[in-house]
């Protein structure tokens, strides 16, 4: 009788155990296909100069961030004072794309949170967005120097995620 | 305590009234707006073109392809029926790409390549979905050899061994109603 009664206690540990890691994880996060794949290819003007353009292919040969930022974001003000902080550090580029935003709130949000960013770049209708598997703001990807996407940070930044992956990635991508 | 009972009641029953009101009233503002959301395309539509049928065929297609899609922000709804601004988004996505005669199974490998198997509602059959798509059979056939073993056990037991000539004698005895010879 006793090992009969083990089986189900078996499976029940087993079911709990499930349960309990799913207690820690967000549903919210959808691991994105796009880890390892080309960065998706755009032109768009940028936030400050209107009649100068950017893309991926500006950068190559070079580890950079696109982090996907909006004025009408909120989350976005949380990660904010970390990205000013590493945007002073001068460690890596910083690209932003300002997510179906208006031009003259998107600089004004700068002008009053700080601009990290080496160049910021907008997305008026959300379509690159699309094509970067963007589902909420803010989103950061870490991009290698030959255009592949290597990590994608979903929801704000936190300082634990800033210094046990994301530096320690880019650190590790820039000297390949 | 008696008259507490009563009054109290009378709470319950008028805060349930008002809360069916409210639920009534909430009801009906919904049933004008689906209303609204299903004929303004007949007002916008009127204006400019006649739909023909081709029109008729992308839009229920567009339909049918948005109800496969999951809407990544309100994660139990689909793109048809979130009106989240993603949602939006990806359905004029499908409409734009219906229009430049892109296949569905073309659309829908567009929406895995970015957001993943995640986006479809069905999940599709692989590797590492096996057990998903397994499962509810493989448990069912576990429960029925369960079932069977418990059920050829019982029949075992059930089946008692054959009396011995001294036990019938005392059963039939027993039958017999005279429990005072049964004392031995």
């Amino acid at each position: 009788m006793g090992k009969k009664l083990l089986i189900p206690l078996g499976v029940f540990i087993v079911l709990c155990a499930f349960l309990f890691v799913g207690l820690w994880r967000d549903p919210r996060e959808v691991p994105s296909p796009l880890i390892g794949k080309p960065a998706p290819a755009f032109t768009l003007s940028q936030l400050h100069e209107p009649s100068k353009t950017l893309g991926p292919a500006d950068l190559k040969g070079q580890v950079w961030l696109l982090n996907v930022w909006a004025s009408w974001c909120v989350s976005c003000r949380e990660e904010h004072p970390l990205l000013v902080e590493l945007g002073k550090t001068k460690i890596v580029p910083i690209v932003g794309l300002d997510y179906k935003d208006e031009r003259a709130a998107g600089m004004r949000w700068l002008a009053q949170n700080g601009d990290p960013y080496n160049v910021s770049v907008v997305d008026r209708d959300g379509r690159v967005g699309i094509d970067w598997g963007v589902y909420g703001v803010p989103e950061t990807f870490v991009v290698d120097k030959e255009g592949t996407i290597r990590y994608k940070q979903i929801g704000p930044i936190t300082a634990e995620a800033l210094e046990t992956k994301i530096l320690p990635l880019i650190r590790e991508l820039q000297k390949s | 305590m008696s008259v507490a009972g009563p009054s109290q009641d009378a709470k319950c029953t008028a805060a349930r009234a008002a809360g069916s009101g409210a639920h009534g009233a909430r009801r009906l503002a919904l049933r004008l707006l689906i209303a609204t959301i299903a004929l303004a395309p007949l007002a916008a539509g009127a204006a400019d073109a006649v739909p023909t049928e081709k029109d008729a065929v992308a839009a229920s297609r567009a339909v049918k392809l948005s109800e496969k899609l999951r809407c990544l922000v309100c994660q139990n709804q689909t793109i048809a029926d979130s009106n989240a601004e993603l949602a939006q988004d990806l359905r004029r996505q499908i409409h734009e790409q219906i229009a430049a005669g892109r296949s569905d199974s073309e659309i829908v490998d567009y929406m895995v390549a970015r957001y993943g198997d995640f986006v479809l509602y069905q999940p599709p059959v692989k590797p590492t979905t096996v057990l998903l798509w397994a499962g509810p059979a493989l448990l069912l056939l576990l429960g029925c050899l369960g079932l069977v073993r418990i059920l050829r056990m019982r029949r075992a037991q059930g089946e008692a061994p054959p009396l011995t000539a001294e036990e019938r004698e005392r059963a039939e005895r027993l039958l017999a109603g005279d429990p005072r010879k049964d004392l031995s």
